[in-house]
């Protein structure tokens, strides 16, 4: 049992760190926009790197049908 | 392009900005190989260069509509507006250069309305050739973009951001922004530390109270006590900062607010806990005080994200202002950053731009459009002495001024001036919680000190720890949720219906109120002239005249052409020759080599055989213009603003709510009237300047008036910050969004009635919520003043009258039967 006289304040250490870190994550400026973040893994550009015979749908048009 | 069938139906939207799609028109844009249709030429051209970008996901993932893009048939102009941005004198106030020589600018962009945005921003400016580097930021709709100006050009920039319907500003901080960074950054460290030393202790105070039966052994209990002890000091000292600050100065102001009862319930459970730990005896609270400091912050933070969610633009004020001016000096034109020039100088205007500074012109005469400061959409006529006011635009012809004012004293920072009072005399709204919270506050400190004073005379040795679990128990955790939670719900359901809530008492004194106050220009009518009605006087069919004036009106950017353009469907006029421009009567031009008068009827019908005047006309309901020939006139054109579509229908329902309806406008034309009669309101003030306007609602205030102003202009918004609760109208300048307490996004008038039911019921929770924590805390005193409770039995009842508390509030997240209005 006496190894929670090393294991907490381990733990105050490590929570300390998350802290440091945290608050250096704020002061870059890495947390100025919270929203479009958790929309920007949603966004399918990757459409062209997907092989055409792994699709699941066709695509509606290929590029050589653009619209003039 | 081929149409489909479907365009004649109505009430088609358009596919890119969801604005209805006027009858015949024939505009599209193929995406994702469907023909859509469009409502106008400007959102045909976006769409199309969003499809040609291969952006077209961009539709797929937006969650609002575009913002309709103005016409673009201005791009020479726009271009020599732009240009003015690569001079170096303009571009040293905003643009940095890179030790690699790039450049690297902040602008702030208008027209963001959803993440989709951001991410076709980003994608559409990083693809320029010369661009390294573009990301926008959703939050402040700011893009940092870094550039070789050798490559390309910041016109250039601007110019692809507008091609996709955004219009670009540089961004200079003001201290008020930089201040809101810091609030903004400050908040989430706060956050940050409460939520991971709250773990952390409340890891802890698990082996604390499982141990409680004596399992654990004193030393290793003294033990887990001080490291909760160390853990805790920085939520205490740091994170729960604010609430003693508030409390301070509550006490100071002799106001008491929630934040007192809050305060001494952490400085009391934190300081009890200290003496615990130190002389190892009693009962610790360090779970439970920074616990219920990390809830408080995530409630405070909240209503912070939604305050600062409209005061974005930041330097809205000087958005208005021009960044450079044509300075006039012995040597020839040159150009200069506006905020340079001196009293005295001499400037010229050319036909499009902003005027830069407050002046006398000293040749030339024009048409100025003072729009943005007054809310009147028609330009009014200047000469040769007349004054015109910076941030106003020249329409028609290029005029030379007299700078007479600039910076502090101009009339646009007078504005700023009424407004900074306005909210100063802003009358405080008593918040329910805080009046509950002031007798409470009282309540428990009275029950402590007899319980403490009973204790001590029955049991000295129990006295100081019975006390505290008094005041731990009646520590008002459901008490403080009760308001926020509520609120933060009704908030967000309010947000996803159109209306965006920026203030905090805004809800509550929605329920309250018993008078709406609207403008009329841009509130209750559109904003911008249309054709109402066409009369023809001679043997053209009504087409033909409106093909004429459309090729008359060709090439003004007066709101009056506007209308012609809209009006008439045609892709592309052929504008008329040899135009003339009588600047305050009309055009003249030729077509197929017949001369043709559009205009004032006088001035149209000066060649014609009997001279037309207003008295002629059909009715004055609406401004005729009149076409003429060379010898008879041939149609008369009525023009008005027209009220919004459901304007008649909602004021009518706020009628029925209790609320007495009235506008407030600065237009004193006859169209003032008409409308009123329209919507059946009965009391109208007209003609009044925005101090007029801002004393007549401070005067109803003073009569006890519960008021809600409803506007959008920059003359509007002294009113809007001096009104108990203010709501601007989606389409308002970014300065009166961020003074008003609430943002009607949408535009649709049709949500005010439901946002004030939903209020109406918000109180009603509140109430309710309020009275469950006042009974919850009436049953555990008397418990705790018995001695009755332990502190895991008073962390189990305060989470559960908390849950309580949430459960009801989140009732509010949808729009009840009776809330939705058909």
């Amino acid at each position: 049992m006496s190894i929670i006289y090393l294991l907490i304040p381990i733990a105050i250490i490590l929570a300390s760190i998350a802290i440091w870190g945290f608050f250096w994550s704020v002061n870059s400026g890495q947390l100025d926009d919270l929203e479009s973040p958790a929309h920007s893994i949603l966004y399918d550009d990757d459409e062209d790197l997907i092989p055409d015979e792994a699709k699941i749908h066709k695509p509606a048009h290929t590029p050589t049908d653009k619209p003039q | 392009m081929n149409a489909p069938e479907g365009n004649k139906h109505n009430h088609l939207s358009c596919f890119h900005c969801g604005l209805d799609v006027p009858s015949g028109s024939q505009y599209f844009t193929t995406i994702d190989g469907q023909p859509r249709q469009m409502c106008c030429p400007g959102c045909q051209a976006v769409a199309q260069v969003i499809a040609d970008g291969g952006l077209e996901n961009y539709y797929k993932h937006r969650t609002n509509e575009a913002s309709s893009p103005e016409a673009l048939s201005v791009t020479e102009q726009l271009k020599a507006e732009f240009e003015l941005y690569n001079h170096a004198s303009v571009q040293k106030h905003f643009v940095s250069e890179l030790a690699d020589g790039s450049k690297q600018a902040t602008l702030v962009i208008e027209g963001i309305t959803c993440a989709a945005c951001v991410w076709l921003l980003e994608h559409h400016i990083s693809s320029l050739e010369g661009v390294q580097l573009a990301s926008v930021n959703l939050t402040n709709h700011r893009a940092r973009v870094q550039w070789d100006d050798e490559q390309i050009k910041l016109s250039d920039i601007f110019l692809a951001m507008h091609s996709i319907g955004y219009q670009g500003h540089p961004y200079h901080p003001d201290k008020e922004e930089q201040l809101l960074e810091q609030e903004t950054k400050r908040a989430m460290r706060r956050l940050g530390i409460a939520g991971v030393f709250t773990m952390q202790i409340m890891m802890l105070a698990v082996a604390l109270y499982t141990g409680a039966n004596g399992s654990l052994e004193s030393n290793y209990e003294n033990f887990i006590r001080w490291a909760s002890l160390v853990l805790a000091t920085p939520v205490v000292f740091y994170a729960a900062r604010p609430f003693f600050q508030a409390a301070y100065r509550d006490l100071r102001t002799r106001h008491l607010t929630m934040d007192l009862p809050v305060s001494i319930a952490i400085g009391g459970a934190y300081t009890a806990s200290i003496w615990a730990t130190i002389t190892a005896s009693g009962e610790v609270y360090y779970d439970s005080v920074s616990m219920f400091t990390f809830f408080l912050l995530i409630g405070r933070f909240l209503e912070m994200k939604a305050r600062h969610r409209t005061g974005k633009a930041g330097n809205a004020l000087l958005n208005l202002l021009p960044a450079s001016a044509i300075l006039c000096t012995p040597d020839g034109e040159q150009i200069v950053a506006a905020n340079e020039l001196q009293q005295g100088d001499r400037i010229l205007v050319k036909p499009g731009h902003t005027i830069p500074a407050d002046g006398d012109i000293v040749q030339g005469s024009s048409s100025i459009d003072e729009s943005a400061l007054t809310g009147e959409y028609l330009p009014l006529t200047k000469r040769e002495g007349d004054s015109v006011v910076g941030g106003t635009i020249n329409v028609e012809n290029p005029i030379h001024l007299t700078v007479t004012q600039v910076g502090a004293s101009s009339q646009l920072s007078s504005i700023v001036r009424l407004l900074e009072r306005a909210h100063e005399e802003k009358p405080k709204v008593a918040r329910l919680a805080d009046k509950v919270s002031g007798y409470f506050v009282s309540a428990v400190l009275i029950i402590a000190a007899t319980v403490g004073l009973y204790w001590w005379q029955v049991d000295p040795g129990h006295a100081f720890w019975v006390t505290l679990s008094v005041l731990v128990v009646t520590c008002p955790c459901a008490l403080s949720l009760a308001t926020p939670t509520a609120l933060t719900a009704a908030t967000g359901t309010l947000r996803q219906h159109g209306l965006l809530i920026t203030r905090g008492h805004v809800l509550e004194s929605l329920a309250k109120a018993t008078h709406i106050v609207f403008d009329k220009t841009g509130t209750l009518t559109e904003g911008n002239l249309s054709l109402q009605n066409t009369q023809t006087l001679a043997e053209l069919t009504e087409q033909q005249c409106l093909e004429i004036a459309a090729a008359l009106e060709a090439h003004s950017e007066h709101p009056i052409a506007r209308a012609f353009h809209r009006a008439s469907h045609a892709t592309s006029i052929v504008p008329a020759e040899q135009l003339t421009n009588h600047v305050g009567q009309g055009l003249e031009g030729y077509i197929n080599g017949q001369r043709f008068f559009i205009g004032k009827p006088q001035f149209a019908s000066q060649y014609c055989d009997t001279p037309l005047d207003f008295n002629h006309a059909p009715d004055d309901q609406c401004q005729w213009l009149l076409l003429a020939s060379e010898t008879e006139p041939l149609a008369w054109f009525g023009l008005s603003d027209p009220a919004r579509k459901q304007a008649a229908q909602v004021v009518q329902q706020l009628k029925r709510m209790g609320l007495e309806v009235q506008m407030l406008t600065g237009d004193s034309s006859a169209a003032v009237g008409h409308i009123a009669h329209q919507l059946k309101i009965d009391k109208v003030i007209s003609g009044v300047s925005p101090a007029e306007k801002l004393q007549h609602i401070q005067q109803l205030q003073d009569d006890g008036a519960q008021l809600i102003m409803v506007g959008d202009g920059i003359n509007d918004i002294p009113v809007l910050a001096g009104a108990q609760t203010s709501i601007a109208m989606g389409s308002a300048t970014d300065l009166a969004k961020t003074n008003a307490d609430a943002v009607l996004i949408s535009g649709e008038l049709m949500r005010l009635p439901q946002a004030l039911k939903l209020a109406r019921r918000t109180r009603a929770n509140i109430r309710q919520n309020l009275s469950w924590a006042l009974f919850y805390n009436l049953i555990a005193l008397p418990l705790a003043a018995a001695g009755m409770i332990a502190p895991w039995m008073a962390a189990i009842g305060m989470s559960i009258s908390s849950l309580v508390v949430v459960g009801n509030a989140l009732r509010l997240t949808k729009l009840g039967r009776t809330d939705q209005v058909e």
